[in-house]
């Protein structure tokens, strides 16, 4: 058994065991630690398939970001996951149909591309396999595609613009921490001496 | 790949674009930095930016394709540009002095706009699929905030809800179309696909991935049927900010739509005309029905614009030059028709707030001859009425359909119009013929300028702008055929 074969197992059976143990687990918050594990295995399955970008950018995105956002989401919010789950057999069937429906096109996506590579037609961009996948990226993303980079860029402030406008609210008597004010502080403003007599007390 | 940023002169044609995106980010870190009531300033410089940005088109005429054939410009793209940047101009104009009373001194409210109308730039400069859906997004994502910045009143929150909504659902059209067209040609630059169509059979695929196209983008320009969410969204959002609405969003959308059909899709005009001709006359004849029964002037506005979507389309329709010409036209005269009307909108205060309802319009000819005058001024032009600029928009879209054999949509057109000719006359009867009810403050000095302006333009349309215009509509259609 050659190496990458073996972590190709390794990885592959933790993603699938641990992606079962998401939807299994009783407490909400092993769910996403077990989700996070799910990433980063797949994380690891992307690198031995030469894809070290998508690789990277899930451990990043997904496991740095979104699953520690959903970490909080679900401390946070008092969600009742037994009255959830209560209904889970109900709504079987309709998963099943959708997980069947998934599989077929899965199916149908890679039958197509192991009969007939001809069909899924070359990308825009020819890829070169001198070159690894980051470096390519890079350079049609800041040369070919660098306007709609750039585009997408401004639509992510008109939507951070907008998150900002239509959700903060300026309290008034809100107290908040002014550096410049404190270290500026002089010692007879934040002090007095005060002559206390024997036996009175202040 | 060979990259257009290896020298800044290569980016001669984008000049517009780059000033006012680095304009607007300049202005948003203006506005943080110096906030505290700052947000009239901002509006100011937001002004004088686009005032800039006009120049430098004026200034460099550059033409050309950039970014590996994601964005060009032509006559085409600058003609419709100026109309946008005129449009987002007078909305920040209108807004100016009424923004206290709408909830909109906000700095953020001109940022907004300004980032709303560089999309609207890419929009119509856009010579790819994916260009045209970021330009669109950056435009939709901005009005949709725009809608709803007035956050504690329930109907602007309604209308900004709705509006983000239904256009999360068009550019779902849009991209489903884009992806059809994508897989089937294998393409995504418009310059490209037409290629693909002109040598092939025309595939049902292909056809069916045009319509959703169209389809998200007729939401955008508000043709029947995808017009539900304009009157709600005209009635809900603030004045200013539906005079922005029907201005420079519209022509944009307009220009896009007729990139769209032009350029990828000439070959198969006679498969497109047919989704045109519906749109046009689905719009024309539903507004001109469904404005009479409504009280409220916006949406009535809303009904106005979705009927004059319409007879603009019924040049495209034609699918000729000289249709492009007319829409053209007519989008400048629309452009220059909406903002004298919400420039006299906006100057009706009563003690209870704005005017909002016709029956408040009552007895304004004895108060307040001059916005009187120019409403009913802007009512004759909507309704097409000679020497005013209206008739001349109208009469280049119908000239242009009776030319490609289209009689019956002319003839449909014109028995619309005749019907619209009823709501428009009532407002002019309510204004002059009824007793007034109430006192009116008086308009600030800019809304009585750009009312004293425009509507000497719309009077004066065929000795002064007339020729100057068509001339400019006919090299900017001529650049597309």
């Amino acid at each position: 058994m050659t190496l990458p074969l073996f972590f190709f197992y390794v990885f592959s059976v933790i993603a699938v065991a641990s992606a079962f143990m998401v939807i299994a687990a009783r407490n909400p918050v092993h769910a996403v630690l077990f989700l996070i594990l799910t990433f980063v295995n797949a994380a690891g399955l992307f690198m031995l398939a030469g894809a070290e970008f998508l690789a990277l950018i899930l451990i990043v995105v997904y496991v740095g970001a979104v699953a520690v956002l959903f970490l909080f989401v679900t401390m946070m919010l008092d969600v009742d996951f037994a009255s959830l789950r209560s209904g889970m057999l109900a709504y079987a069937p309709i998963g099943i149909v959708v997980g069947a429906i998934l599989l077929i096109e899965l199916l149908l996506v890679g039958g197509s591309y192991m009969l007939a590579p001809s069909l899924t037609g070359t990308g825009a961009v020819p890829i070169d396999l001198s070159l690894d996948n980051t470096r390519q990226l890079g350079e049609v993303l800041y040369t070919r595609y660098v306007f709609l980079f750039q585009g997408a860029g401004a639509v992510l402030l008109v939507a951070m613009i907008g998150a900002i406008v239509l959700t903060l609210r300026h309290k008034p008597n809100v107290k908040r921490q002014d550096v410049g004010k404190q270290t500026s502080r002089k010692r007879s403003e934040a002090t007095e001496l005060v002559k206390v007599k024997s036996g009175q007390g202040l | 790949m060979t990259s257009d940023l290896l020298s800044f002169a290569y980016l001669a044609p984008a000049y517009p674009e780059l000033l006012l995106a680095v304009g607007a980010i300049v202005l948003l870190l203006g506005g943080v930095f110096f906030s505290e009531n700052r947000s009239t300033g901002i509006s100011v410089l937001s002004i004088l930016l686009i005032i800039a940005v006009i120049g430098v088109s004026i200034w460099q005429p550059a033409e050309g394709v950039l970014f590996n054939g994601g964005f060009i410009v032509d006559g085409f793209a600058r003609y419709m540009k100026f109309l946008v940047l005129g449009g987002s101009a007078f909305a920040l104009i209108l807004s100016t002095s009424t923004a206290k009373a709408f909830g909109l001194d906000k700095f953020e409210y001109s940022i907004l706009v300004l980032l709303a109308t560089l999309g609207m730039m890419v929009m119509v400069s856009a010579n790819d699929l994916m260009t045209l859906y970021v330009g669109l997004e950056l435009q939709s994502l901005a009005l949709y905030v725009v809608a709803a910045i007035r956050r504690d009143d329930p109907k602007a929150t309604e209308a900004g809800l709705k509006y983000f909504v239904l256009g999360a659902l068009s550019s779902g059209l849009l991209l489903y179309g884009a992806s059809l067209i994508y897989g089937f040609t294998g393409l995504t630059q418009l310059d490209q696909i037409v290629g693909a169509i002109a040598g092939s059979q025309r595939s049902i695929g292909l056809i069916f991935g045009m319509v959703f196209l169209l389809a998200g983008v007729a939401f955008k320009i508000s043709a029947v049927p995808f017009h539900m969410w304009t009157p709600d969204v005209y009635e809900g959002a603030p004045t200013p900010v539906t005079a922005f609405f029907a201005s420079a969003p519209k022509v944009a959308a307009m220009a896009l739509i007729i990139r769209i059909v032009t350029v990828p899709f000439g070959p198969v005009t006679d498969d497109w005309q047919q989704v045109v001709v519906f749109l046009s006359i689905a719009s024309m004849v539903l507004a001109s029905f469904a404005a009479i029964g409504q009280n409220n002037i916006k949406r009535l506005l809303a009904y106005s614009s979705i009927g004059h979507v319409g007879f603009a389309l019924v040049g495209l329709s034609a699918g000729t030059a000289v249709g492009v010409e007319g829409v053209a036209v007519y989008m400048a005269i629309y452009v220059g028709m909406t903002v004298a009307m919400f420039a006299a909108l906006l100057s009706l205060r009563t003690e209870n707030g704005f005017v909002e309802t016709i029956p408040q319009l009552a007895g304004l000819a004895q108060k307040r001859p001059f916005v009187a005058a120019i409403i009913a001024i802007v009512m004759f032009s909507f309704i097409g009425l000679p020497p005013l600029a209206g008739f001349f928009a109208k009469w280049q879209v119908f000239l242009a359909a009776i030319d490609a054999q289209l009689f019956a949509l002319a003839i449909i057109g014109m028995l619309a119009s005749a019907v619209s000719a009823f709501y428009y006359l009532r407002i002019v009867k309510v204004m002059y013929f009824d007793e007034p009810q109430s006192e009116f403050a008086a308009a600030p000095a800019e809304l009585t300028a750009v009312m004293a302006v425009t509507g000497f333009l719309i009077v004066t349309y065929f000795v002064t702008v007339g020729s100057p215009l068509y001339n400019a509509a006919h090299a900017a259609a001529g650049s597309l055929f």
